[in-house]
């Protein structure tokens, strides 16, 4: 009797995981591996045609790549959004989960709902906003420096400041998101070490730095890595914004695969462009690896 | 320790900042709103206005018009709703079935699952399209809502609150003669409902606000989200601020009422996810 139960229930098993497996396997499983095998073709608009154009080309989409001043710039910009971005979000969030966690903080969950408001809205949309608040001579952010005696800037038209401006809304956007991660990291610290120090004199300043920055230390480095490698990702806002210019200051390395894939149908090219992404990925995630292991050792 | 008057100030200088926080979090939606009920090149002043001088509708109804926005609402909602409701199904069974039924493999299967996790889904956008394109499936709605249908976080998260369903209540229904589809729908899911209901509001977020993915996979206008349809109709119109602002709040407009209206829903889930993980 329990053998056939056993049975029946291994057959519901694999019934109930099924309609799951078979869309991430063919969604997800099989393209990821044809990614590589994409990269290693010359797969261009004649192979959309008809698959009998496309040759085998081995290493040349790598080679072609490496030989791209575009791809390095793209890297360059990618890299320079996830190292100013990525510390500057983190930094933000865990200033506003601090503010909100504090003891004398009233209205909490109305602030914590202000701060959060703008990861639900949808990107495009607010993008169009932040387009407007960067004009160059309407926008409130010229008029507001204007009132501090700083000259109009040309945010997203200059191959200086477009990024930091894509930066500024990358930070507004996501902040919320993380702060609430903090905020459930802030909650597991026990009041009595806030107590004692308080008790020995600590000012703010000394609580947060003897007290919460080591109690939280796990989370910030969790969440520092999570927040990298999601913005090695970054696409939308430099489509929406500034379509990788001026002059590719923010052609992000998404944006030039979307680019080469699926405007000029070079998908053997892009299909490389795939590959370092992964390959970039990966190299975070093992840093996070790394980082639990330490944690837990 | 110090005495009242320290604390005192502390609290406003404490409350001054999170204030200054909150204005710059949400005046720009508030400014969208208040931008979208203009009149046509209103916001083109120096300095920019923070009202409407008398509002006006015309923007929505040029939008519902002669835009055919009406048309993409519908297209994002039904990819949003309709790709919801198979994910929560889909991922609701799968998550389960990893947690409380034993079958052959499934332990090394779910752990090939969560390695999978960490690689982003824009490296499969080429692939993936291709095969899209052998399947039909190019410019069809269905297309558009493939990646949210079977989240692996989604299966993840499902899972880790199956774990306490109490085996012995499936083993006595199974005694008592109860098929296992009958099980899930009678024990399994009003049990996981919760979980579900965050994993939903996620799944219809993530899908509303999705933009690469259908950028790609829709091309003809006729099939348009609304986000797709909006950048469009921004590189078209880089001059009608008003217009896009009020293109901007009927996008926003649905996910924020459904944060607004299912928040504990959100929040609890990021930070239940956060300190689990």
């Amino acid at each position: 009797m329990s053998a056939r139960l056993g049975r029946a229930e291994a057959r519901a098993g694999w019934m109930f995981v099924t309609p799951a497996l078979v869309l991430i396997g063919v969604f997800f499983v099989i393209p990821v591996i044809s990614v590589f095998l994409l990269s290693f073709t010359d797969f261009d608009i004649y192979s959309i045609g008809d698959v009998a154009n496309t040759r085998f080309v081995g290493l040349g989409n790598y080679r072609a790549l490496v030989a791209s001043p575009l791809f390095w710039t793209a890297l360059r910009n990618t890299a320079y959004y996830v190292a100013v971005g990525g510390p500057l979000s983190v930094a933000v969030s865990l200033a506003a989960a601090v503010l909100i966690n504090a003891r004398l903080t009233r209205w909490k969950p109305f602030f914590r709902s202000a701060y959060f408001a703008p990861w639900v809205t949808t990107l495009v949309a607010v993008a169009l906003v932040w387009r407007y608040v960067y004009h160059p001579q309407y926008g409130p952010l010229n008029a507001f420096l204007g009132v501090l005696g700083i000259g109009p800037i040309d945010w997203l038209g200059s191959p200086r400041w477009a990024m930091p401006a894509i930066i500024l809304v990358s930070v507004w956007k996501n902040f919320g998101y993380n702060m609430l991660v903090f905020l459930a990291g802030l909650q597991l610290i026990p009041d009595d070490l806030y107590e004692a120090a308080e008790l020995d004199g600590a000012g703010a300043w000394h609580r947060f730095r003897h007290v919460t920055v080591p109690m939280l230390g796990p989370t910030f480095l969790f969440v520092g890595v999570v927040t990298m490698i999601a913005a090695v990702q970054i696409f939308s806002e430099p489509y929406v914004m500034t379509q990788g210019g001026p002059l590719k200051s923010t052609l992000t390395l998404v944006l030039f695969m979307y680019e080469q894939g699926f405007r000029w149908w070079r998908l053997g090219f892009a299909a490389a462009i795939a590959v370092v992404l992964f390959l970039l990925t990966l190299l975070g995630t093992l840093l996070q690896l790394r980082l639990r292991r330490e944690r837990a050792a | 320790m110090r005495g009242g008057g320290g604390r005192r100030l502390e609290s406003v200088a404490l409350h001054a900042l999170l204030f200054a926080g909150a204005t710059l979090a949400i005046s720009p939606l508030l400014w969208m709103v208040s931008a979208s009920f203009m009149h046509a090149g209103e916001a083109n002043a120096s300095p920019p206005p923070l009202f409407p001088h008398t509002p006006t509708l015309e923007h929505y109804r040029a939008l519902f018009t002669s835009q055919s926005l009406g048309r993409y609402f519908l297209n994002s909602a039904a990819i949003s709703v309709g790709g919801t409701g198979l994910a929560v199904v889909i991922t609701g069974m799968a998550g389960y079935a990893f947690a409380k039924l034993r079958f052959p493999k499934r332990d090394p299967l779910f752990r090939v699952l969560l390695a999978g996790m960490v690689v982003p889904g824009q490296v499969a956008m080429l692939p993936m399209f291709l095969e899209l394109r052998q399947l039909g499936l190019i410019n069809t709605l269905f297309g558009a809502m493939i990646p949210v249908l079977a989240p692996i976080y989604g299966v993840f998260l499902v899972r880790q609150y199956a774990l306490s369903i109490p085996d012995d209540l499936l083993n006595a229904a199974r005694l008592d003669g109860a098929s296992e589809l009958r099980i899930f729908r009678a024990i399994v899911f009003p049990a996981i409902a919760p979980v579900l209901v965050t994993l939903g509001v996620f799944t219809f977020l993530s899908a509303w606000n999705d933009f690469m993915w259908p950028l790609i996979v829709l091309s003809d206008d006729a099939r348009y989200t609304l986000p797709v349809a909006l950048a469009n109709l921004a590189g078209e119109h880089v001059q009608d601020v008003e217009l896009m602002m009020a293109g901007a709040v009927v996008t926003v407009l649905p996910v924020f009422l459904a944060f607004l209206f299912l928040q504990r829903y959100y929040i609890q889930g990021i930070m239940a996810g956060s300190t689990k993980g």
